[in-house]
């Protein structure tokens, strides 16, 4: 195929679409014929379930599909992230294995990252993984592990030689996740919530042949599956629009998402509900304040500006031009936005920022809101950690003295 | 007085900048007292408890600290110390988050009694308050949240042997187990600050239904009480009017103010000593600039806050004209100190300042829930501005 065009590519989809879909039939069915005629990821390889085409062009066949209301291969959580990390560092026998059941949505994926003692400084795991035989024997402890409750399987980063320099010393590893050496507790937040878990490994085992890329170059590996998550967010599935749709396999997508969805509920809080605020300062008579007034248009400045500098970005990548600062300043925008949403909402609450729960506002948004916009200047890198990049990446200061170089095993750790 | 700056009117005594020996003795004994009993394991057991407060400990520090009466006259069995002394109880309680009903009995109760009451009165009811052997609970926001006292809605109607009073009392504090009730009303048919009174009643008395309120801070419990037809005694009389209310919730603000310093504080030490222990990048967090300079910004913000919180105590105890301004100032000063100390506290400890099993949350929601408590920020600094004239 040299030449692709649109208008060919959407008469083949339709055509194939017309012989195939069917709402009764059962999602992982369904899920399985996209997967293997390719039209569920077109723009992956055509020798692994994809069809080779330019982004543009799925984007196109996407459209086809839910023109008519099909549901698309399973795309949520960390499974894409998988994907594409396998696409690109994987063994065709890993491919194998894991790329048709992750698209049919029949296997769950986790990121092992994130550990006690090293958050921001990702590189400095200490989990470790030692050869033994045809197995790496795991042992150490991640964090922050969205959907390890139920993941079958896990990306793992751990250190496998402790003379190396820090960034040298990591390989990568897929993990079965549903074994008796490792141990997942669900981690309670200031919120209540439970939306990550805490996961022990214990001589937990991986085959030699779930290594992914060389020994040593886990580092490498991770940032290709940690570029992809910068591009995706959240990885949270979009809320379906199909709520009406009526057959088998929308009521088994709908659960599905549910269940993804449930320990994330509080998600939209914690960027502070701006889009809230007007209306409760109306609701509460708020608005007739003039102190109140003045703050919330304060914060609808920065929300509003923050929101173009954003869209500025987009525009730019879209265009393919080269991204100017805009592109790394919305993380740290977002940060500001949610404490001064947090700050116009307790002012418009007033006294009833002391209750919580039912008792609060808006079924109990309100408090939530409060107790959860901490996250963001946290949680997907610091504040601290977007304004080093911002100084040292963007505006090319001088780089901070290193104090992590030589053998790993001599750097201080917690 | 020769310095041009000092204040025009003279205080009855003069402000002190130090606390003396004996206060900072008297400090040290409480700390002592709730090291041992109130370590955030006891914290965290009583605020998932609907009572709130452990019988034991609150028979303690009333009998072998006697801290409910400690600025109660002798006269009524108090131990006849004044606001300053208050105010290092509820510093204290504040670094440590003490779950107990002392808010509630000491500072807004007895307060309220000292400021309304008749002699005969006083003497009826402060003995049991200074020994800790009754709770009372002060109702005075009803639950549009308002902490102007002329908003109050609630009626005391006159009746053969008292009054009768009707309406809906919230955010009390302990009000769900408090033995004795006071409650801020009307009477029929006045207005704004006309015809307000405070009342007395036993909170088991009938007509008077009382709930638990879901708290964003569980470590201070407030509830919802209703009034049908109660019966009630009046305190004082009825020409007192608004003022014994106000000079009450003044002194409350003050006491506040000091309880949030006192919070403000353990979170400040709480981030400091993180920022010595966390490594990350093969050094620790401490040593990065970002930290240094924002841990430094921290302890100027709790500083200045803390001076305003014991100037205003001060002021208060000396009887200084202005005092009633600076107890707005105070409170305006320490609520932005203390959420502001709380939020960086949190970014401090990072990922692990967001979960429940760190402690850093617990003092958090008290400084949410505290900065709006007695009024937020906006409305003292309105009053400041009123109270001096401007
Ligand atoms: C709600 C939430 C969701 C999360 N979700 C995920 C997830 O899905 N997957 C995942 O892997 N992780 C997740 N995390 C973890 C998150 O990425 C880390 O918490 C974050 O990167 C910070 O790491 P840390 O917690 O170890 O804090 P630390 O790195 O220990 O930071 C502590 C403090 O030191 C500062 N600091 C650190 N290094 C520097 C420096 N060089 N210069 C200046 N200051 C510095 C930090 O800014 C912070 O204030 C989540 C966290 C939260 C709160």
């Amino acid at each position: 195929m040299s030449k692709v065009n649109e208008a060919d590519i959407r008469a083949e989809v339709r055509e194939w679409i017309a012989a195939n879909w069917n709402p009764d039939m059962s999602l992982v069915e369904w899920r399985g014929k996209l997967a293997d005629s390719g039209w569920g990821m077109p723009q992956w390889p055509q020798q692994w379930y994809g069809r080779g085409l330019p982004l543009a062009l799925a984007r196109a066949v996407e459209e086809e599909l839910s023109n008519v209301g099909a549901v698309s291969v399973a795309k949520s959580g960390v499974r894409l992230l998988a994907a594409a990390t396998l696409l690109e560092h994987g063994s065709d026998l890993q491919k194998k294995k894991f790329l048709r059941r992750i698209l049919t949505g029949e296997d769950t994926w986790c990121q092992f990252f994130s550990e006690p003692g090293s958050g921001s400084d990702l590189a400095g795991a200490t989990t470790r993984a030692d050869l033994n035989g045809d197995y790496w024997i795991i042992n150490g402890q991640k964090v922050w592990t969205t959907s390890a409750h139920h993941a079958d399987h896990g990306l793992l980063l751990a250190r496998t030689d402790w003379d190396a320099p820090k960034h040298e010393g990591m390989t990568f590893f897929v993990i079965d996740v549903k074994q008796p050496g490792v141990d997942v507790q669900p981690l309670k937040q200031m919120n209540g919530h439970a939306s990550f878990n805490q996961v022990f490994f214990t001589d937990a085992k991986v085959p030699a042949e779930n290594r992914v890329g060389d020994v040593g170059e886990g580092w490498k590996v991770a940032m290709t599956t940690l570029a992809h998550e910068r591009r995706g967010a959240d990885g949270l599935p979009p809320p379906s629009k199909r709520g009406t749709r009526v057959g088998r396999i929308h009521a088994e997508e709908r659960a599905e998402t549910e269940k993804a969805n449930q320990p994330y509920k509080w998600y939209p809080q914690r960027a502070g509900r701006v889009d809230l605020v007007i209306d409760r300062a109306k609701e509460t008579g708020a608005n007739r304040d003039t102190n109140v007034r003045q703050e919330i248009a304060r914060l609808m400045i920065m929300a509003k500006s923050a929101e173009w500098t954003a869209r500025r970005a987009r525009a730019a990548q879209q265009q393919g031009r080269p991204q100017g600062p805009e592109g790394s300043l919305g993380k740290l925008a977002a940060s500001n936005v949610a404490r001064a949403a947090a700050r116009v909402h307790t002012l418009i609450t007033g006294t009833e920022a002391m209750l919580t729960g039912g008792a609060s506002p808006r079924d109990g948004i309100i408090a939530e809101i409060l107790v959860s916009v901490p996250a963001v200047s946290i949680a997907g890198g610091t504040d601290e950690i977007q304004r080093n990049i911002i100084a040292e990446r963007v505006l090319e200061l001088p780089k901070e003295p290193r104090f992590d170089t030589g053998p790993f095993r001599n750097v201080r750790k917690n | 007085m020769n310095a041009s700056d000092e204040p025009i009117i003279e205080p009855k005594r003069r402000i002190q900048f130090a606390f003396t020996d004996e206060q900072e003795q008297f400090r040290s004994a409480i700390r002592r007292f709730l090291n041992d009993k109130s370590p955030t394991t006891e914290v965290r057991r009583l605020m998932a408890t609907a009572e709130g407060y452990d019988p034991a400990v609150w028979r303690q520090l009333s009998e072998d600290l006697a801290l409910p009466g400690i600025h109660i006259p002798e006269q009524y069995g108090g131990a006849g110390f004044g606001m300053v002394e208050l105010c290092i109880v509820t510093e204290e309680f504040g670094r440590a988050l003490l779950c107990a009903p002392y808010f509630s009995t000491a500072v807004l109760a007895a307060n309220a009694i000292l400021n309304s009451c008749t002699e005969a009165q006083k003497a009826a009811l402060l003995p049991d308050i200074a020994m800790g052997t009754r709770r009372a609970a002060l109702a005075i926001t009803e639950p549009d949240g308002n902490w102007d006292p002329a908003g109050i809605e609630v009626v005391a109607t006159r009746d053969a042997d008292g009054y009768l009073l009707d309406g809906v009392k919230s955010y009390v504090v302990d009000g769900h187990t408090a033995d004795l009730l006071i409650v801020a009303a009307r009477t029929p048919e006045t207005i704004s600050l006309e015809g307000l009174a405070l009342f007395t009643l036993d909170a088991h008395a009938s007509g008077v239904e009382r709930r638990l309120l879901e708290a964003m801070d569980p470590t201070r419990k407030i509830a919802r009480i209703e009034f049908r037809r109660a019966h009630a005694k009046l305190l004082g009389n009825l020409d007192g009017g608004a003022k014994p209310i106000v000079r009450t919730l003044d002194q409350a603000a003050i006491a506040l103010a000091n309880e949030m310093v006192g919070g403000a504080q353990a979170l400040f030490d709480a981030a400091v000593n993180y920022a010595q222990l966390r490594v990350q990048f093969g050094r620790t967090i401490g040593s990065f600039q970002a930290i240094k300079h924002r841990l430094a910004d921290m302890l100027l913000d709790v500083e200045l806050a803390k001076s305003a919180a014991y100037y205003a105590a001060q002021a208060a105890a000396a009887d200084d004209p202005e005092w009633p301004a600076l107890a707005s100032l105070a409170k305006a000063a320490a609520s932005e100190t203390y959420l502001q100390t709380a939020i960086q506290c949190i970014q401090i400890h990072g990922g692990i300042g967001f979960t429940w099993d760190n402690d850093t949350h617990l003092w958090f929601k008290r400084a949410k829930s505290s900065e709006v408590f007695l009024g937020q920020p906006v409305y003292h600094r309105e009053l400041l501005m009123q109270r001096w004239g401007v």
